[in-house]
């Protein structure tokens, strides 16, 4: 079996909303794959449609090696979710959570183990309507992690967590993949994507406008590169025009941006080293996944 | 079989965790029954057929019970599982949707008994509450064709409400009018006659019928047997095409 999932052409409707128009990926073993674009873009749709939570209206879908709608226990064993807008009851003790849902499952690894791993050792007796969004987030994790899976979607894992919360989320997510899982990863955060992804989807509007890898479709950018650096008074940064691959030079006041393409840092550094100016903080701003998304759409992701 | 029964048994504890919603299952009736039984005691007499004022009044009040579980404790719970996203986080398991429906019937039902032994054990310690004689097993299918067929109208109500709080607003609209005419909170031959036969319609009412003829006379009431088993089946047809799980 050389995909984990195959999806061609899915569709799906709900009334005359299409949630979904066109979309088809593949997803292999070991990977993380990414799912982005903006709310409503069809990213959850999609997702539900592959773990068999809804019937699509066209096209079809394989998950190793199933028809998620006719093997939905079958295939339900051997995956693993956290889904977005889902809860467990309020007064449910996060001990209580786990035991009950090892019981949905034909396998199950034991869970005082998963609680330690996510950070949730002692809170084992609180409720979950006393834990903190994080805590709920992992705990989720735990949940999906439960049965052993060999793939695990995780739908806007990192959504309502601060900064520090998320990145600690991010080693976490690694930490599944090394474990040997497939990661289906949604998100509209294009730096979680960047750090976590191999390969990546663009989704808007119900199709895929783009799927490769991170690197890859920034590459195919052909973008410029941005050199920013502040420099000491008196300097006429205007003189940079003339390095190599620059096509502009904005000063405002001490700041600096140079844009162009090539070896742009290097090139700019090597031309200020000759008028004698050491900025402290010479720094490259190059192309990131929000520039592909601006590409392809004409509008910016946060939007 | 194990989802079902670890369903059962996490649904039953979370409900033996809310305060509220227990008052009105299992304090109240008992505090109306001890409010009563002081006030008038429990004495037999004739003109009531030789039981007494606590005795004919029990059945009414595991009327209360089933009509609140079935048409408040129900309609909220469901509706507030599936507003939280506690139905959708179950749906993405291999567990059956048949065990997460059939688990909430089974933890009511329970709360139901529950509240009913309560309200008897409280009548047996404090006013020497006259049991069924004769159809004493018979009571136990009577109550539980009442417990379903009102819990069959609480998924409905849970399915047609779009929130937990309309949810709880309308089935509260509905109940407690037919709580005081059906004869679950006070006796029914106070009321004007008028009254009395129109309120026969209610489903509560041929529930307390049915629960007062099998505790007082040992005897099936086929016309209530009727209508709730209509109730039942109706409110199951509708449940079907009408319950969302999102």
């Amino acid at each position: 079996m050389n995909h984990i999932i195959e999806v061609k052409n899915l569709r799906k409707t709900y009334g005359r909303t299409i949630a979904v128009a066109d979309v088809s990926l593949t997803v292999q073993p070991g990977e993380i794959f990414g799912i982005v674009g903006p709310n409503g873009a069809g990213k959850t749709t999609t997702i539900e449609s592959i773990i068999g939570l809804r019937q699509p209206d066209g096209g079809s879908v394989s998950v190793l090696g199933m028809n998620p709608q006719a093997e939905p226990k079958k295939l339900g064993n051997r995956i693993g979710v956290q889904l977005q807008e889902a809860a467990l009851p309020d007064r449910m003790k996060v001990w209580e959570a786990l035991d009950l849902y090892a019981s949905f499952y034909e396998r199950t690894v034991p869970w005082e183990p998963l609680l330690e791993t996510w950070g949730l050792a002692d809170k084992q007796q609180a409720q979950f309507g006393n834990l903190s969004g994080g805590q709920k987030q992992r705990l989720f994790i735990a949940l999906a992690l439960l049965n052993d899976p060999e793939v695990v979607f995780l739908d806007e894992l990192t959504t309502g967590l601060d900064p520090q919360a998320r990145r600690a989320t991010w080693d976490l997510v690694r930490a599944i993949r090394e474990k040997g899982k497939t990661v289906v990863l949604i998100t509209h955060f294009m730096d979680e994507i960047e750090a976590l992804a191999d390969r990546v989807a663009i989704i808007d509007h119900g199709r895929v406008l783009a799927l490769d890898t991170p690197a890859h479709l920034i590459a195919q950018l052909h973008g410029e590169t941005q050199v920013h650096f502040t420099t000491s008074n008196g300097f006429a940064a205007d003189v940079l025009c003339e390095v190599a691959g620059v096509t502009a030079v904005n000063q405002h006041h001490q700041q600096v941006t140079v844009t162009g393409s090539g070896p742009l840092l290097a090139n700019v550094a090597t031309a200020l080293a000759q008028y004698n100016i050491a900025p402290y903080d010479l720094r490259v701003q190059q192309a990131n996944l929000e520039d592909v998304f601006l590409a392809l759409t004409g509008r910016n992701i946060r939007v | 079989m194990k989802p079902f029964l670890k369903l059962t048994y996490s649904e039953l504890k979370l409900q033996l965790r809310e305060p509220v919603g227990l008052f009105f299952t299992l304090a109240f009736p008992v505090m109306l029954m001890v409010l009563f039984g002081l006030i008038f005691g429990n004495e037999a007499e004739t003109f009531l057929g030789g039981y007494g004022q606590v005795d004919l009044s029990v059945p009414g009040y595991i009327g209360m019970i089933i009509g609140t579980i079935g048409m408040l404790s129900i309609p909220l719970s469901i509706a507030t599982y599936r507003e939280n996203g506690v139905l959708r986080r179950l749906r993405a398991t291999p567990v059956q949707s048949k065990a997460i429906l059939w688990s909430q019937v089974a933890a009511q039902t329970i709360i139901a008994l529950l509240g009913i032994a309560l309200l008897v054990i409280t009548g047996l310690l404090l006013f020497d509450l006259r049991l069924p004689s004769g159809g004493d097993v018979m009571i136990l299918p009577g109550i539980l064709l009442s417990a379903f067929s009102f819990f069959a109208i609480g998924f409905v109500l849970a399915g047609v409400m779009p929130t937990p709080r309309t949810a709880q607003a309308v089935g509260m609209a509905i109940f407690f009018p037919m709580l005081f005419l059906s004869g679950a909170a006070m006796p029914r031959f106070i009321m004007p006659e008028g009254v009395q036969e129109v309120a026969k319609v209610l489903p509560l009412t041929q529930v307390v019928i049915l629960l007062e003829d099998l505790w007082l006379r040992g005897e099936w009431n086929l016309t209530a047997v009727a209508v709730i088993t209509a109730v039942l089946i109706l409110g199951l047809i509708i449940s079907r095409f009408t319950f969302r799980w999102e």
